[in-house]
């Protein structure tokens, strides 16, 4: 794998890199909570009526919420929530549509068509109406959350997955080892995955960033695990309990900000990744006005990574 | 050309089956079923076993599938049990309010994105384009119930603007103008919530769908004929990019129903969403499996429909 090209290129990508910093700086606030925090969200407090929804002063930066606890501190603690059900239920999400991509890919024929009619049929039907009757059937808690977020979001990768494993089957060193007399999994093993999984792990990051919103409406509509402040379920509390008539801004804005912040890393780094991979042109003959240009020079595209195994 | 159309129409028929399918089985396998709702301490054993017969939950799981079925196919969705209605009923209003805010949302949201999408494209690699674009991607990340809440404080307290419902209640109205005035009121958040952050998603879509376009060498020709650039981008590239559209119009409707949810429940609007999240409150499964079962099939009649759209749109699609 020539990897060596991949450094530059993303260093060129500023929305990639924008984004990753973004991911990063979220990921270090879940991982240093218990240190960047000021307050400990889960230590007993004497809550007065002075201390419910009270504005931000120097000690509470963010001001209280509904319980006279410290929204700043939530907020911290509150990354490792959404994160982590973005993170383990992608990773459910990723291992279901790399399988369900690569078989039908490599077998093609009718265990193909079964499959991506499958796909096909679940692409259509609206994702959070049967989120919301799966939970609401299965009761509601952190692991249900995740499981029922991750089983119903690998319908894209699948398809990225099978597209590229088609493409790779029929490339020429594959049918030579196959002559060789390699077997089915050793080529999928040893071929294909490798060129399939960059793919993915493009197709990841945007998956995490649909679960992570995901999870957060689902906790806005009440059916998250109230025992664990997520971002979302910090929502639903100031939104349901008087936060809204309290004037409590406070309590309103900053968990939104912090999804926005994620998401949106998140979606940078993927759509840098994804143009490192498939360059496009940014640049077209109407961006010169109305002269004649033969072509609006412009710097040339970087080259599609070769992954190709020599 | 009539190929197309059947294979298409037994897809879509295809699945719904299935949803239906999965609708039934869902409730029943699942923990928390019908049969157990109607296990209540306090009856008897004779009445659990009349009220077993007479819902016929005493019948092995096939059959009760075909009365499922049967029941279907005469609109019968069974009667909610918070509300003493039968389901049909209440289900039908609210599609109504869901129809009327969809509907709004997206006519606005379409000609926004499509507007905003074109411009940036032209005018790509420049601030406008940075400006539109980062816009969108805020839109596109923004989860839409907080948008929707934030919304609603600033309308609320700023704008003396209604904070939920459809209606005013207890207001007495001079005739029905007046009365949509006060539905008009009551709509104006839900719907600028929804145009915005949809109008994000068609932004960004409509951008990389004109960009492609600019490309290609007819936009060359174009200009080499002698045109103005707003002759070549109306004349050739929107014309063109009218085709993608569509189709994202209409893939997109499985979210747009996810948006509708979300919406609802910020603004108390009495639509679809309000009646899942409800019945979810109240343990109503029979509003919920409708509700379900309701939006399921509108999202799969907005594809095929788009499918349709689509090959009259581009004749190559019905060949191919």
């Amino acid at each position: 794998m020539e990897t060596a090209a991949f450094g530059p290129t993303f260093l060129r990508n500023r929305m990639a890199v924008i984004g990753a910093l973004m991911l990063v700086t979220a990921v270090i606030m879940a991982a240093l909570a218990p240190w960047l925090a000021p307050f400990d969200p889960d230590a007993a407090t004497r809550v007065t009526i002075d201390s419910i929804y009270a504005p931000p002063d120097s000690v509470h930066w963010l001001g209280t919420d509904d319980a006279g606890k410290d929204v700043l501190s939530n907020l911290i603690y509150g990354a490792r929530v959404s994160l982590t059900v973005g993170f383990f239920a992608s990773f459910i999400s990723l291992i279901i549509g790399g399988l369900v991509g690569l078989i039908a890919g490599f077998y093609g024929g009718r265990v193909d068509n079964t499959l991506m009619r499958i796909t096909d049929i679940l692409l259509v039907i609206p994702d959070l109406p049967l989120m919301i009757v799966l939970i609401a059937l299965l009761g509601r808690g952190f692991w249900i959350l995740i499981l029922v977020i991750g089983i119903l979001g690998w319908t894209g990768t699948a398809r990225v997955v099978r597209a590229q494993t088609l493409s790779v089957r029929e490339r020429k060193f594959v049918q030579r080892a196959r002559a060789i007399g390699a077997g089915n999994f050793y080529i999928v093993r040893r071929h294909i995955f490798p060129l399939v999984f960059p793919l993915m792990v493009v197709n990841a990051v945007l998956v995490i960033s649909a679960a992570i919103l995901n999870e957060s409406t689902l906790a806005f509509l009440g059916l998250g695990d109230p025992t664990r402040l997520s971002w979302g379920q910090m929502l639903n509390f100031a939104f349901r309990r008087g936060g809204m008539s309290a004037g409590a801004w406070w309590s309103l804005i900053p968990p939104g900000f912090a999804i926005i912040w994620v998401v949106l890393g998140l979606t940078l780094l993927g759509n840098g990744l994804e143009r490192i991979f498939n360059p496009k042109l940014e640049t077209h003959h109407l961006a010169v006005g109305d002269e004649m240009v033969a072509r609006p020079v412009a710097e040339q595209p970087p080259p599609p990574l070769s992954i190709q195994p020599s | 050309m009539n190929q197309y159309i059947l294979r298409k129409l037994g897809w879509a028929l295809l699945t719904v089956a299935f949803v239906v399918v999965l609708n039934f089985f869902l409730f029943r396998i699942l923990p928390g079923d019908p049969a157990r709702a109607v296990k209540d301490p306090r009856l008897t054993q004779q009445s659990i076993e009349a009220l077993q017969r007479r819902f016929g939950l005493d019948r092995p799981l096939h059959v009760q599938f075909f009365f499922y079925v049967g029941n279907l196919l005469r609109g019968e969705l069974g009667t909610s049990f918070h509300q003493q209605r039968p389901v049909t009923t209440i289900l039908a209003e609210s599609l109504m309010n869901t129809l009327l805010l969809i509907g709004a949302g997206t006519v606005f949201s379409i000609l926004i994105g499509i507007a905003l999408g074109v411009l940036a494209a032209w005018k790509s690699q420049t601030v406008v384009d940075y400006g539109i674009l980062i816009g969108s991607l805020v839109a596109w990340a923004a989860p839409t119930f907080w948008f929707g809440i934030i919304l609603l404080f600033w309308g609320s307290s700023h704008l003396g603007l209604p904070i939920g419902g459809k209606l005013t209640i207890g207001a007495n109205y001079a005739g029905w103008w007046e009365r949509w005035l006060d539905i008009g009121r009551h709509m104006f958040l839900p719907t600028l919530t929804y145009t915005i952050i949809y109008a994000g998603q068609y932004t960004l879509f409509m951008r990389s769908a004109v960009l492609e376009i600019f490309s290609e060498d007819y936009i060359l020709t174009a200009k080499a004929k002698g045109l103005r650039s707003m002759q070549i981008v109306r004349d050739h590239a929107l014309r063109n990019a009218m085709l993608p559209t569509v189709t994202v119009v209409a893939l997109n409707l499985g979210f747009t129903v996810a948006g509708a949810i979300e919406i609802e429940t910020v603004f108390s609007w009495p639509g679809l969403g309000q009646a899942i999240i409800d019945a979810v409150d109240r343990q109503d499964y029979p509003v919920l499996q409708g509700a379900f079962l309701l939006l399921a099939i509108s999202v799969i009649c907005a594809n095929l429909i788009a499918d349709l759209l689509y090959s009259y749109l581009d004749p190559r699609v019905r060949v191919g």
